[in-house]
């Protein structure tokens, strides 16, 4: 076992406890906090991964748009501070078994592939992964079709956000 | 070192994860929490296949980043519908959204 | 134009007349009495030609004018139909030439033309007068004239026909003709009651004969192979159909044709016991009763006898029943028509009588005698009814004119001192009343009738001798009270007084009638009348070629010439003693009651035939295998099909069908629905949950089946 195993296990156990605890607490802020820590976990894995412009895209995206966007929705939808009752549907050991079920098959299917169990080859030191990875978002023989049409779709969301959540100022109070 | 299978099994039982959470949580809030740890769990499966595979084909690392994006879009569209039907039926428990029933 | 040639046209132009009157003439009254009478005049002037030339011919018997053609088809042969001229048949071509032509003119006047149209005259009732200019009622013009002159053109074609036919055939479709026109003709004024229950009851009656004529004919067609009197009268036939035997009454074949036949003309000739239709028949308009049932179709029977005489005189029991039948209507009918009181129906019971004269004549073998008879009668006799109705018309007149319609202008007692009145009419009258009975020398009567007693007395039928001697005298008394009542004496009543003669129309063929009357009798003196030798027999001599052995005449004799000065000239004397001074009913004492009412024979009939055969249509062939069995049967299937319907309704329609299949199906699917519809809850959540099952068991199902990683 080396280091980079061991870390890894603690990095993977830190992210399957934290997001177990965004999906079983009860306090919603709370959820949203654990939702912090796995994606800061996910954030240095794929430091691991030698994907480091990722992982800060990942740390400045998701926690620092997304998640905070997910406290302020908390924040805004509730009637008074405290979450009361069970916050888990009645049948939800039904879930679990499909849960359980979908993992299962998803390891089965894995399992069956012949790659499954290969290691990493050695980066190139002197590759410039960042460099490659602009090139190919901006071009044209790549991706930067795809790159386009998701800066477009991110337009059409926040035009659609803005609009669906538009409170009139007059008239329309809320109901 | 590290086997891509432990990436793959880790990836799958986040995604795992965040399915019970999308199928048994009330707040609709928490059910898109977790969307969001199920695209993350995509997002890892992604990378480690890039790594793992050809470095030079950075088809893995530019998918992870639109996923970045559709994955911003889609939750803000999606509590901007949330906030929006609190508005009005002021409630955010998702079984008490079922007016599209028979 | 050869004399076969115009024989083929004689009948022709009758038939034409007829259709040309029903499809165009129909609105002029005097066009369709020109076509008529032309017709008439046509047919006889063609019938007279022939005549002239028969008897100019001599062997006439044995060579007769004759033509046919092959008509049907049969087997290997045909049935041949054509005319035929022999002496017979020639001397009734003339008196029925003559006495057609006659009523044919003398139907002009009876129907009044030139008369104004009737007040209330209805199409279907007799005319019943007519106001002119100054108020005065006189006598209206028929409405239905031009129908009339159609109807007696179609009977002047039957008989004709009838006449110059050559077979059995065609002279049955003229006897039907006839009958079917002595039908229409009787119940001519259709609105009355009693004329069309006596149409029909003349048409019943001779049509009961028919049918026993009709089975002869077949007999004999199919025993001989064929229905032409050149054919049948083959010596060699006949002396086959006289050997045959059949089983009924011990008849040769011969005989049992010959009777068959026989009873076609107790039908057609009214005798016993198929006579009760002739005296209704005097429902008819006058010429109608002179023309059919007096000269023509009731001769038509007694013609037909003559004329199958070769064949029915084969058989000795046959003869007899004729001889019967003959003698005893003759009797019959005369003591009937001594208690009648209508003028018409005194003549028609004589007609009867008459007739049965003719038939007797044929039963004792007296082949020309009653051939002779037949024509002298049909001339005195139209002569007669003729006269009768001039006489009808004559009180008509007088009724008219007293406005007074309670009186009956046919009762002889309203009658009297019409002499002085109508005095053509009287003569005409007198001549053909002293022919009827027999008057000597001057009459035709006489001599035809004093034939038939020398016959009958020649050939030792005492019996029939006797009473033909007894009805020739009783024919004297009634025609004697007939002629008194009428003409003699003073008038009864005041239509009696007004009455006037008639017009030129009726009273020429009277006359002309008359004439012949008084003349024909002459060509039928016998050889050794009185003893003396005189020329042969004429009429002997002619009709007699007919047959292929000439009948011998029987002697001359003492007795009977006797006899019958006493029965004639005795019925005449009594006749007139007793009724010259009886002014009314009441003075009549031989108004016996069994006389007047017929013996009762209607009655009689009515109670026996009539009303077994009403019951037996009403209460067993309606009643029961009508409605009963043929309407049951359908109401059967109507009633199985109903139950069928229900059934199929009930338990299959309704059962299976309608709940199992279409309600339950709706049922199910309601079912299916409702059940289904909670899949449907609105929560995605619980969405997401069953698409997630679905999508594992797919995946596990297909990894399974496909094994795909």
């Amino acid at each position: 076992m080396t280091v980079l195993q061991i870390f890894f296990l603690i990095v993977a156990l830190v992210i399957l406890g934290s997001s177990l605890m965004v999906v079983t607490t009860r306090n919603l802020i709370h959820a949203a906090l654990w939702l912090i820590v796995t994606l800061f976990g996910v954030a240095v894995l794929y430091a691991v991964l030698n994907a480091g412009f990722l992982a800060v895209v990942q740390v400045v995206v998701y926690i620092g748009a997304i998640a905070i966007l997910f406290i302020f929705a908390v924040m805004l939808t509730r009637k008074e501070l405290r979450d009361r009752g069970p916050q888990l549907n009645r049948g939800w050991w039904l879930n679990v078994i499909i849960a359980l079920l979908t993992f299962g098959g998803l390891f089965w299917m894995l399992q069956s592939w012949n790659g499954f169990s290969k290691t990493a080859a050695a980066f190139p030191s002197s590759y410039d992964a960042l460099g490659q990875l602009g090139n190919a978002l901006i071009s044209p023989n790549a991706f930067v079709l795809p790159f386009e049409v998701a800066s477009v779709l991110l337009l059409a969301a926040l035009v659609g956000a803005v609009y669906i959540a538009f409170n009139p100022p007059s008239g329309d109070s809320r109901k | 070192m590290i086997p891509l299978s432990w990436f793959l099994i880790l990836s799958a039982a986040l995604f795992s994860i965040g399915l019970f959470g999308v199928l048994s949580r009330k707040n609709a809030v928490a059910i898109l929490l977790g969307i969001e740890l199920m695209l993350n769990a995509v997002n890892i499966n992604m990378v480690s296949f890039w790594r793992y595979g050809d470095v030079s084909q950075m088809a893995g690392q530019v998918f992870a980043i639109i996923v970045f994006a559709v994955a911003a879009s889609e939750v803000a569209v999606g509590l901007a519908l949330v906030i929006s039907v609190y508005r009005r039926r002021n409630t955010v428990i998702a079984e008490e959204l079922d007016l599209m029933k028979w | 134009m050869t004399t076969e040639t115009l024989i083929w046209l004689i009948p022709l132009p009758p038939i034409l007349a007829f259709f040309l009157i029903v499809l165009f003439a129909n609105r002029s009254k005097a066009l369709s009495h020109t076509i008529a009478v032309g017709a008439a005049f046509l047919s006889w002037l063609g019938a007279m030609i022939v005549f002239v030339r028969a008897i100019g011919t001599p062997e006439l018997g044995r060579t007769p004018f004759a033509s046919f053609i092959n008509w049907i088809p049969t087997a290997d042969t045909w049935l041949k139909v054509g005319v035929q001229i022999d002496p017979l048949g020639a001397v009734v071509l003339f008196f029925v030439a003559w006495t057609v032509l006659m009523i044919f003119i003398y139907s002009v006047g009876y129907h009044n033309f030139g008369q104004p149209k009737g007040d209330h005259d209805i199409a279907g009732l007799p005319p019943h007068g007519a106001s002119d200019e100054h108020g005065h009622h006189v006598p209206s013009v028929e409405p239905m004239y031009s129908r009339f002159f159609a109807f007696i053109s179609l009977f002047a074609f039957g008989m004709f026909t009838l006449v110059v036919s050559d077979n059995l055939l065609t002279l049955f479709a003229g006897w039907e003709i006839m009958g079917l026109c002595s039908y229409l003709l009787i119940g001519f004024w259709y609105a009355k009651p009693s004329a069309r229950d006596a149409a029909v009851k003349a048409f019943m009656t001779t049509r009961v004969g028919d049918v026993f004529m009709l089975l002869g004919i077949a007999f004999l067609y199919s025993a001989t192979g064929s229905l032409s009197y050149r054919d049948i009268f083959q010596p060699q036939v006949l002396g086959a159909l006289a050997s045959v035997p059949t089983p009924i009454f011990g008849l040769s074949a011969a005989g049992l044709i010959g009777l068959l036949l026989f009873i076609g003309t107790i039908g057609k000739s009214a005798q016993f016991p198929l006579h009760v239709w002739l005296p209704d028949a005097m429902e008819g308009p006058t010429p109608v009763s002179a023309m059919i049932h007096a000269a023509t179709m009731v001769s038509a029977g007694v013609y037909m006898v003559i004329r199958m005489f070769p064949l029915i005189s084969l058989d000795p029991h046959t003869m007899t029943i004729i001889a019967f039948i003959g003698t005893f209507t003759a009797i019959f009918a005369a003591t009937i028509a001594v208690a009648q009181n209508d003028i018409k129906k005194v003549l028609a019971y004589s007609t009867i009588s008459q007739l049965g004269f003719m038939i007797a004549a044929l039963g004792v073998g007296a082949y020309v005698a009653a051939a002779f008879h037949l024509v002298t009668h049909a001339f005195f006799k139209a002569l007669l009814f003729l006269g009768s109705g001039s006489v009808i018309h004559g009180m008509e007149h007088g009724v008219l004119h007293t406005g007074n319609h309670e009186v009956d202008p046919q009762n002889m007692f309203n009658m009297g001192g019409l002499r002085k009145k109508m005095p053509i009419t009287f003569w005409t009258f007198l001549i053909g009343g002293f022919a009827l009975s027999g008057f000597p020398l001057l009459t035709a009567g006489f001599w035809s009738k004093d034939e038939i007693f020398t016959e009958a007395f020649g050939t030792g039928h005492w019996i029939v001798f006797i009473t033909l001697a007894v009805a020739a005298f009783l024919t004297a008394f009634y025609t004697m009270r007939q002629i008194t009542l009428t003409f003699l004496g003073e008038p009864r009543t005041k239509e009696a007084e007004h009455a006037h003669e008639t017009k030129w129309t009726m009273t020429a063929p009277l006359v002309i009638l008359a004439s012949f009357a008084v003349c024909a009798g002459w060509v039928g003196i016998p050889q050794d009348f009185l003893g003396l030798h005189l020329n042969p027999t004429w009429f002997h001599e002619f009709v007699g070629s007919t047959l292929s052995v000439m009948p011998g005449a029987a002697p001359f004799s003492w007795i009977v010439l006797g006899t019958s000065l006493v029965v004639a000239l005795g019925g005449l004397f009594v006749g007139w003693l007793v009724y010259r001074n009886v002014a009314s009913v009441e003075q009549d004492k031989l108004q016996i009651p069994l006389l007047k009412n017929k013996y009762y024979f209607d009655e009689i009939y009515s109670a026996v035939f009539i009303k077994p055969a009403t019951w037996f249509a009403d209460a067993i062939v309606y009643q029961t295998m009508d409605k009963l069995l043929i309407d049951g049967v359908l109401h059967f299937f109507g009633k199985a099909a109903q139950a069928i319907g229900s059934v199929v309704r009930k338990y299959i329609d309704l059962l299976i069908i309608n709940r199992t299949i279409g309600d339950g199906t709706a049922r199910v699917t309601q079912w299916v629905g409702k059940n289904l519809r909670p899949i449907q809850s609105g929560r995605i959540q619980q969405y997401m949950l069953v698409s997630l099952i679905v999508l594992l068991a797919i995946a596990g199902l297909l990894y399974y089946l496909l094994a795909i990683v």
